[in-house]
């Protein structure tokens, strides 16, 4: 009996070793898998040989409906897909022909016509006309479909009263196709900027056909866009969208300057955290990163770095002042404040990131517009003005509060200011922070004093960030109205002749606004990204902007 | 057995009913929309919007709407990402969660189990203590502290391994799977030990010793069985934690898994995606709780004469 229990354990014993070899086997082919069999070869290397271009593109994208979409990460794909009327230079951001080869300007500045190219076409080889720009813009001004830049369509002639249901004709909208390969777009004044906008996104020509066969025209949420369904007729078409890992697109056969088309595909990949994404950068793992943590931007300024690209980008950082606080209802004591901001000091040693100190709303260079400012730092003067007011070194000024968002950086700036304020005031600040969309809606409801705030131009006009304050205007959010600032902007501005009329308009708002100070503007931004310097012809320009049929990869890199 | 798994079941629904009205009224009562924006979205827009997505239905009405779908098995589409389906989202996510949590499973069952067994054979000695006092830390520690502390040292001070990503680089797997495997390994690594020093004191092992059996071969042979039943009572309970505890490691690591959609969603306050994931993870963990229960009950002749007992 025990002899034949004993063999029995052995026999037991042996199956055990086997379950070990499985167990141990199973771990051994794990162990594998994570760390991965690839070649050693890294992305950067392997797409400058095959002409692959891997682009750090910050989150998912929401959608690539041009007439939907809204944020950077789409724009970046979306003009890989898609294509306007007219480009912009990669350096000067100067109009360049894009769809249209040509095009004529009435001698009052307010009748546009183009001349489509004869081999234009869409993605999937149809013919690409005249109509369909009529068709995309009247998708573009139905409000059912929810576009938040259909105000970019608003000065052609009538597309706000039919946004608006002021007219239900389509045919009284400024856009018309003469035939297939001549589209005439009228102006309600002239828009020196109107060329501009023909490269936004929500003004380029969408397929028909595509749309309406995945849905109505003026539906949200329908599939036309995705995978195996997008049709464009951009530079390169849609391949491959596997969600939250990476959308690759490759180049369009039929896209009319295909032959000068020098990468054969974009890979963009949605890294939304700057650490890991420097750390891909790093790897070769990106060609092109969307931003770059602040604290690692002097590391690379030490070793003078060639990948670190800051450039002036068109925004400009901002406190709104919410002029129905009791105290700051005093406009003195708002110049006050935005006299006592110390702005060097904060861009070389709190944000880092080259940024320049704003005296104005409008980046300075805005087409050509350079504003004078009213705005200095003067501590002594910001002391006397609060005295005016009748605060005497800060005495019985009631403690007020500041409002960010939950970031770090807007946590740093805003306390810099605190202490700022309490230095050269003798004022004190509290500070509240608040997750994005609380944030949002708190200050759109005008429950705050001071709140923190930006704003990137959507066109290089200095129009695009003055109008933002006028009274209605739902940018405004600070409660401040002034009819001078109103009828400059929205009369006299586009009715001048001439361009340096307009920016001397302009800058009389400007001034009525600085003097006002329901803002204060804080620094421009700059654009800060990695770029591999086997990327060519990535010029800086101050929309961070990447022509892509212009960019080749240099193999030798 | 399948009455008891019958009885789960039905117990479950009015757990799950109970998620989803709390979710959805608190999603809905927190500040802020789907469709609020840092540029002024214009009214006309946002009606159009909720006219679409039904938000401008009364609550109550939305509220019954929405239960009717999910009893359908519809989730609804993305607020954010338009376009896509809730259930889409969830099946792109899903795999690479999964296959995050299979490997955090390995790591800690590997590093549980050595330690743990490890301890109980030699009690009280370094043998002991050591792994013991480890496996204590590893519960302590978030994984929200452990993932950048590992970053930081085997990805930035030594460069050895990735940090972010999911088979984009090779060895990418390697952190955030111990980095989520760490605290569950510490806790079988404890659970084990006490299962198996339980075991240990039985008298079969006496009698197992007393018929000169070696060491190894009682432990393998008649000690594991038993001494193992506590740790394959958590196994379900951790695999769903896993799956859905996985969200802080996403995030770190920037794995497009579940866990990075559902804290996004959060943020965008995109609520068909918040709730049809909330469902979906708690469905996890009701499925993984009975199938747990029900392997314990297999395992232990003791649970199971009770449920017969008990018919």
């Amino acid at each position: 009996m025990n002899l034949k229990n004993d063999h029995y354990t052995v026999f037991k014993a042996s199956k055990h070793k086997k379950c070990d070899l499985i167990f141990l086997s199973i771990l051994l082919a794990t162990c594998v898998t994570l760390t991965g069999c690839g070649s050693s070869e890294t992305n950067v290397v392997a797409g400058n040989k095959s002409g692959t271009l891997y682009w750090g593109n910050g989150t998912e994208p929401q959608s690539l409906d041009p007439q939907i979409a809204t944020g950077v990460p789409e724009h970046h794909i979306i003009s890989a897909v898609m294509e306007g009327l007219v480009l912009k230079d990669r350096k000067t951001l100067e109009p360049r022909p894009g769809v249209a080869k040509t095009w004529d300007i009435s001698n009052d500045g307010r009748v546009y016509t183009f001349y489509l190219r004869e081999n234009a076409k869409w993605s999937n080889g149809d013919a690409h006309t005249a109509d369909d720009y009529v068709w995309s813009w009247w998708r573009a001004l139905q409000t059912t479909l929810g576009n938040q830049y259909a105000y970019m369509l608003f000065p052609i002639k009538n597309a706000k009263r039919y946004y608006d249901g002021e007219t239900s004709d389509f045919s009284d909208v400024g856009v018309k196709a003469i035939d297939n390969r001549t589209l005439q777009v009228t102006l309600t004044n002239p828009t020196p900027y109107f060329l501009q906008l023909l490269d936004h996104y929500s003004l380029f020509p969408v397929h028909q056909a595509t749309i309406e066969k995945f849905g109505r025209a003026d539906e949200r949420g329908t599939r036309w866009s995705y995978e195996g369904n997008l049709v464009g007729n951009g530079p390169y078409k849609l391949e491959e969208w596997k969600i939250n890992r990476h959308i690759t697109v490759t180049k369009n056969p039929y896209y009319w300057d295909e032959a000068n088309v020098s990468i054969n595909s974009i890979v963009f990949k949605p890294v939304d955290n700057a650490v890991t994404e420097e750390r891909m950068f790093r790897a070769g793992a990106l060609h092109v990163t969307s931003s770059i943590p602040a604290d690692k931007i002097a590391i690379y300024q030490e070793k003078s770095a060639p990948e670190l690209k800051i450039t002036p980008y068109l925004g400009t950082y901002f406190y709104r002042l919410n002029i129905n606080t009791p105290q700051l209802q005093d406009k003195r004591v708002r110049r006050a404040l935005g006299m006592a901001i110390d702005r060097k000091q904060l861009v070389d040693n709190i944000t880092k990131g080259g940024q320049i100190p704003a005296y104005t709303m409008t980046p300075p260079g805005t087409m050509g517009y350079f504003p004078e400012s009213t705005l200095n730092f003067d501590p002594e003067a910001a002391k006397r003005l609060l005295a005016e007011a009748g605060y005497p070194n800060g005495e019985g000024f009631p403690p007020i509060e500041i409002l960010y968002n939950t970031n770090e950086g807007h946590r740093k700036i805003a306390v810099a200011l605190q202490e700022m304020w309490k230095n050269y005031l003798n004022i004190d600040i509290k500070l509240l922070n608040q997750e994005w969309k609380v944030y949002l809606a708190t200050e759109s409801a005008g429950d705050y004093q001071i709140s923190r705030g930006g704003w990137i131009g959507d066109y290089v006009d200095p129009n695009n960030f003055l109008d933002m304050f006028l009274c209605n205007g739902g940018n405004n959010r600070t409660g401040w109205c002034n009819e001078e600032y109103d009828r400059l902007i929205l009369e006299v501005a586009p009715s001048q002749s001439s361009h340096e009329q307009r920016l001397k308009i302009f800058q009389q708002a400007e001034t009525i606004l600085l003097e006002d100070m329901p803002i204060i503007p804080v620094y421009t931004y700059t654009s800060i990204k990695l770029l591999h310097p086997s990327v060519r012809n990535f010029d800086d320009n101050i929309l961070n902007q990447a022509m892509y049929k212009d960019l080749y990869l240099d193999a030798n890199l | 057995m399948y009455r008891f798994a019958l009885g789960r079941i039905l117990q479950a629904i009015p757990v799950l009913l109970a998620v989803i009205t709390v979710t959805f009224f608190l999603i809905h009562s927190a500040p802020g929309g789907p469709f609020s924006a840092d540029k002024a979205v214009p009214p006309e827009v946002i009606k159009a919007l909720e006219e679409q997505y039904n938000l401008n239905q009364p609550i109550w009405q939305q509220y019954v709407s929405y239960l009717g779908d999910v009893v359908r098995g519809d989730f609804g589409p993305s607020f954010k990402y338009s376009g896509r389906t809730v259930n889409e989202l969830i099946a792109a996510g899903l795999p690479i969660t999964a296959e995050l949590a299979f490997y955090a499973m390995i790591v800690a069952l590997v590093i549980g189990l050595l330690a743990g067994i490890g301890a109980a054979v030699r009690p009280n000695t370094a043998q002991d203590y050591i792994p013991m006092t480890a496996a204590m830390i590893g519960i302590c520690m978030p994984s929200f502290l452990l993932g950048p502390l590992l970053v930081l040292v085997f990805g930035i001070n030594l460069e050895w391994l990735p940090v972010s990503g999911w088979g984009d680089i090779p060895g990418d797997k390697i952190l955030p799977s111990i980095t989520l495997g760490a605290g569950f390994a510490a806790y079988i690594a404890r659970l084990s030990r006490g299962g198996m020093l339980e075991v240990l004191s039985q008298d079969y092992i006496r009698t197992a010793r007393a018929k000169g059996l070696s060491e190894t071969l009682i432990i393998l042979k008649h000690a594991l069985r038993g001494g193992l039943i506590p740790v394959v009572a958590f196994l379900g309970p951790a695999f769903a934690g896993l799956l859905s505890g996985s969200f802080v490691v996403e995030t770190i690591f920037q794995i497009p898994g579940l866990g990075r959609f559902y804290v996004q969603a959060a943020f965008n306050r995109d609520y068909t995606l918040i709730l049809g994931m909330t469902i979906f993870l708690s469905t996890l963990i009701i499925v993984f709780n009975l199938l747990s229960d029900m392997l314990a009950i297999w395992l232990n002749p003791k649970l199971r004469h009770e449920i017969k007992g008990a018919k």
